[in-house]
């Protein structure tokens, strides 16, 4: 599925003395199986932009267009790829309400028009993708659960849709190290399961440079960096005008190389920085 | 969104006259104006209610397109009543289609109703948006404080319209989300039945009470923390004072009543 956003623009409160342009004349794609990471400041825009892309908002000017189709239009044909859009909001378990985890699970897929053990099936296999025990985990209640498994299980039922492009708006929000990293570690697995491509917005730069093969930045309501985090992250100086940094491992051979080392520091992450620092000094 | 349209209970930043009143003055200049809505019995009445708060929302800078859209919400109540009150009116006969008619006192009556109906609206939607939402409840609490005498807890009454009051935006913005997150799961509010639409609302309304509580904890351990135990002994940081403008204020308000007052029993 190849998603074309073409100047996107969205003004919240038109006419009103608190109006707020969120996005202005945005212009990206997402080209099939790509793991893109989109980055900025609080406030610039991310979420109104997602929010465009399963149709949850209607763009002021300019268009979403999922393979040739916009999908604002009122088609079935545009209904049907929104609903193989996968969106997955900040602290998405927020919006559990069932009284057992494979009935809530099963909410999409019945929205969807599935049998009964169609969704079941869909939904125990969801279950299975996020890292949960489906036979164990299906007959509790959401809200007896913790935290990281909460979030999972919310993820669940966002994949049981099955979609073609997944959306995670700041999936480790408020979770430990160890659950942050096993949340990431998921969504690369149900990348490789299921072939989807996906769109991660996050803060951390160190999970975009581990993770993404496409970054793009945002400020203010426009799209202000697109490339390689290669090419973003070799950017410093634009990136803290931004106010965002680069990830740990590229700052360190930064600062060796400001030293005098002669390193590398085209370093992404911590394994490649490794490498390079044993490669130079040893 | 046409939660986003509820003007009532919202604040308008600005630093007008009209913002800078007492709250006990801009309490107590609307129940006034609410009041004199009741006694007018002409229409030379509601072009002076009109004037007044058409020279009150001047004052304070609010935009009026911003005071027409408050309407918005009540705008189905308005035109119901005024067909109601167009029809089944008795008197004197204008136009007749089939068994319905109108009737002069019918169309009198309609616009009566209609012009009472929208100063109600601006008179009180214009006080939320000229006062803070804490300012309004110290007035109220400071206006209800004789009646402590009667054992009133005025302090508890006003701490609980404050939070209520605060968490109005917080728990929209808190619906809206928890929406858009069950629609992104293929949820549908707007279509079927009135039984499937209750039955659709229960993937928002669980989860929202579920927060409503999750936030009513957060609240009332903050305020545990800094050792609020009730109103006993509290003094404020911003105490109230009635100043010059309060008094020039206060006449006016009196001179409007008592020309309305004029209005309802001189020519009639």
């Amino acid at each position: 599925m190849r998603i074309e956003v073409k100047g996107l623009t969205h003004v919240y409160s038109e006419g009103m003395p608190f109006e707020t342009v969120a996005l202005e004349d945005v212009n990206f794609v997402l080209e099939p199986g790509s793991f893109t990471g989109l980055i900025g400041h609080t406030g610039s825009g991310k979420s109104t932009l997602i929010q465009h892309l399963n149709g949850l908002l209607r763009p002021m000017e300019g268009a979403v267009i999922v393979d040739g189709v916009n999908i604002a239009d009122k088609s079935d044909a545009a209904r049907a790829l929104r609903r193989k859009i996968g969106l997955v909001f900040q602290y998405p378990e927020h919006q559990l309400f069932e009284e057992t985890v494979l009935k809530d699970v099963c909410f999409g897929p019945k929205n969807l028009g599935c049998t009964q053990d169609e969704c079941e099936e869909r939904a125990l296999h969801a279950l299975s993708l996020v890292g949960l025990d489906g036979k164990a985990f299906q007959d509790r209640s959401p809200f007896g659960l913790s935290g990281g498994e909460k979030r999972r299980v919310a993820i669940a039922g966002v994949l049981a849709m099955e979609p073609d492009v997944l959306i995670l708006d700041e999936p480790t929000a408020g979770l430990d190290p160890a659950g942050h990293r096993s949340i990431l570690d998921m969504v690369r697995q149900i990348k490789r399961e299921r072939d989807l491509s996906i769109l991660l917005v996050t803060h951390n730069m160190d999970d975009v440079a581990r993770l993404a093969d496409h970054v793009l930045v945002m400020q203010s309501g426009r799209l202000v960096m697109e490339g390689t985090p290669l090419e973003i992250f070799s950017e410093d100086a634009k990136l803290q005008t931004l106010g965002l940094s680069l990830p740990q491992a590229t700052r360190l051979m930064n600062m060796l190389a400001e030293r005098g080392c002669d390193v590398r520091t085209d370093i992404l992450t911590l394994q490649e920085a490794e490498e390079e620092i044993v490669r130079a000094f040893i | 969104m046409a939660i986003k349209d509820i003007t009532l209970g919202q604040y308008f930043p600005g630093e007008s006259i009209v913002h800078r009143l007492d709250p006990r003055t801009k309490i107590l200049g609307t129940f006034v104006f609410l009041v004199t809505l009741f006694l007018v019995n002409r229409f030379a009445g509601f072009a002076l209610s009109a004037a007044f708060i058409a020279g009150v929302i001047a004052l304070s800078g609010v935009p009026v397109k911003f005071m027409i859209r408050g309407l918005r919400p009540i705008l189905f109540l308005i035109v119901f009543s005024t067909i109601l009150n167009l029809f089944v009116t008795a008197g004197t006969p204008i136009v007749q289609f089939g068994p319905l008619t109108i009737t002069e006192e019918g169309v009198y009556r309609a616009a009566f109703m209609a012009l009472r109906l929208m100063l109600l609206i601006f008179g009180s939607s214009l006080l939320t948006l000229v006062t803070k939402p804490i300012t309004l409840t110290d007035g109220i609490e400071r206006l209800m404080s004789p009646l402590n005498i009667v054992k009133l807890p005025s302090h508890e009454l006003a701490m609980m319209m404050t939070i209520a009051l605060r968490f109005i935006p917080t728990l929209l913005d808190e619906t809206d989300k928890i929406m858009k997150a069950q629609t992104a799961r293929g949820a549908d509010f707007e279509s079927g039945n009135l039984f499937r639409r209750a039955k659709g609302l229960i993937p928002l309304l669980v989860p929202l009470f579920v927060s409503a509580f999750r936030i009513a904890g957060d609240l009332a351990m903050a305020m545990e923390a800094r050792c609020y135990r009730g109103g006993k002994g509290r003094t404020r940081m911003n105490g109230m004072a009635f100043s010059g403008r309060d008094a020039g204020a206060l006449c006016v308000l009196v001179a409007y009543f008592a020309a309305t007052i004029y209005l309802r029993t001189m020519g009639g």
